[in-house]
């Protein structure tokens, strides 16, 4: 424990990175998601079919090898992930926080899809086919009805994909981001005798953030409730 | 990268020849060592109740050693007996105590930075020759004893590359296994420290260009550096002092003694500096003086 409240600036600093890599991947999950989701759903056969192909690709393949296929196999064919170089607050924002940010969003966005697509199906076809029967192109049934009912719906599910990419940011720690798991893991080499009180206070602070991700999840959900 | 892989495989098998000649089992030919030759009746050098007095009569052994550090520690998918510096240490320890270290009465077990203290706090290893550093913390829990050898952390970069030393890295990305000292003496040194896997893990990194430099124990990085000769080099001097040793379970401190007699042993006949040059040595490596030991403590 006293390791851990000694290097307390650490600590902050890896559940930092943690934090920008969650909220990072989180955002462009969720645009990636809803862009797949409409894919799917969406009256033109060969997009419908790529988003399937996406999904059943990406969904059933393990995040360590989308990672390593990211973080390894795209360099050595000139993928670099040079775009970004910035360190702020001890964050450092470069081409390997990049690439994890590219990995966990490519996993991440299979999920939300589907999450998503639970709710589009769950919206019933008659709201589909009475905005169809106001004029309304496919553009706007989606954003204007059914997309608004349909994440409503998902909010549970989603809430569940984004609490596993928030656990998922852990893997990255394996691949050259200095975050949270990364942090303990020299915090327990560093001081062996420690060991079970570095892992619980790790832990702990893991529930607190799935327990925060947790709570704007039930507001919202609270929120949207159909009255 | 076929061509490399080639060559990874030669060295390696060469390494294992290099090894495995050196053994000096009965009918080679090497004749001048006996150092991996088991001591015959070893049990009755030992006092009763004792761990070596327990390992010797049981006749086996469990030894931690790392698989993933070429010159230390190292094991392929194709061989059944890991080979490196820490193993032939480790080897000599073995025939002290009766056991033949080329049997299969030696289990070789990989212990990974993490686990070589629940490993030995659990009893599911022996002993632990895993370039495991002596640290007053790791003392609290488990035995250690040594050091069989001194490094220092140094860098590992592209052969093409103007570094030449960590002081040209600062806030550049350097790579070192994920909760090594290496990491920590990385980011003391101003650079940024970026966890990996394992080392081949960095040295990929590397040679992708993804990351600047490697830096751990300079043994480590000579190992890395022969296996992709010509791309990669070991720069700068030695910027921290890693003292390794053997460790062993905080239960049984009479192995302690043992332990460094056995070293010392080895220092003063020659089969310490054997080792040496047949792993970690090579044509500009020169053997360095054995280190003194560390008393046991009570």
């Amino acid at each position: 424990m006293t390791i851990v409240l000694e290097n307390l600036d650490l600590v902050v600093r890896a559940f930092a990175t943690t934090l920008v890599l969650f909220a990072v991947s989180a955002v462009l999950s969720v645009v990636g998601g809803t862009l797949l989701a409409a894919m799917r759903v969406g009256p033109v056969a060969v997009l419908r079919a790529a988003g399937a192909t996406y999904v059943s690709l990406v969904r059933n393949t393990p995040l360590l090898l989308v990672l390593l296929f990211f973080r390894f196999a795209a360099p050595k064919i000139g993928i670099t992930y040079d775009v970004i170089d910035l360190t702020f607050g001890g964050v450092n924002l470069d081409n390997l926080f990049t690439a994890a940010v590219v990995a966990l969003s490519v996993y991440t966005s299979a999920f939300v899809c589907e999450a998503l697509r639970s709710g589009i199906n769950a919206v019933p076809l008659g709201q589909a086919e009475a905005a169809r029967a106001i004029g309304l192109p496919f553009g706007g049934v989606m954003r204007q009805v059914i997309l608004p009912q349909a994440v409503r719906a998902s909010v549970p599910p989603l809430a569940s994909v984004l609490i596993a990419l928030l656990k998922n940011t852990t893997v990255a720690g394996a691949f050259g981001v200095f975050e949270a798991f990364a942090r303990m893991r020299s915090f327990t080499n560093d001081d062996p005798t420690q060991r079970y009180g570095v892992f619980l206070t790790f832990a702990l602070l893991f529930v607190v953030l799935v327990l925060a991700v947790s709570f704007v999840a039930n507001r919202l959900e609270r929120r949207w409730r159909v009255a | 990268m076929r061509f490399t892989r080639n060559r990874a495989v030669l060295a390696t098998a060469g390494l294992a020849l290099a090894l495995s000649a050196c053994g000096g089992n009965a009918g080679e030919e090497s004749g001048t060592s006996s150092d991996v030759d088991a001591v015959e009746n070893a049990a009755d050098n030992f006092e009763d109740g004792t761990k070596m007095k327990e390992l010797a009569e049981a006749g086996e052994i469990t030894v931690g050693v790392k698989f993933d550090q070429p010159g230390l520690g190292f094991k392929d998918a194709a061989s059944d007996v890991p080979t490196g510096f820490d193993v032939e240490v480790a080897k000599l320890i073995v025939a002290a105590l009766g056991i033949d270290p080329e049997s299969d009465k030696v289990t070789w077990e990989e212990t990974v930075s993490d686990n070589r203290e629940p490993y030995l706090q659990s009893d599911r290893v022996d002993l632990v020759l895993a370039s495991y550093s002596i640290t007053p913390e790791r003392r609290q829990i488990v035995g250690q004893t040594g050091p069989y050898l001194l490094t220092g952390q140094q860098v590992l970069v592209k052969a093409d590359s103007d570094v030449t030393g960590i002081a040209d890295l600062k806030g550049k990305k350097v790579c070192a296994a994920q909760g090594s000292t290496s990491l920590e003496n990385i980011e003391a040194e101003g650079a940024v420290p970026t966890p990996a896997d394992n080392y081949s893990q960095c040295t990929d990194d590397v040679l992708n260009g993804n990351v600047d430099a490697v830096s751990t124990d300079g043994s480590i990085l000579l190992g890395l550096a022969a296996q992709n000769e010509g791309e990669l080099k070991v720069v700068g001097e030695p910027f921290s002092e890693e003292r390794i040793g053997v460790g062993y379970s905080k239960d049984t401190p009479e192995m302690c003694e043992f332990i460094n007699e056995t070293l010392q042993k080895s220092f003063d006949d020659g089969s310490w500096a054997e080792a040496f040059e047949a792993t970690l040595g090579g044509e500009d490596v020169e053997t360095p003086e054995p280190p003194k030991l560390d008393d046991c403590q009570a």
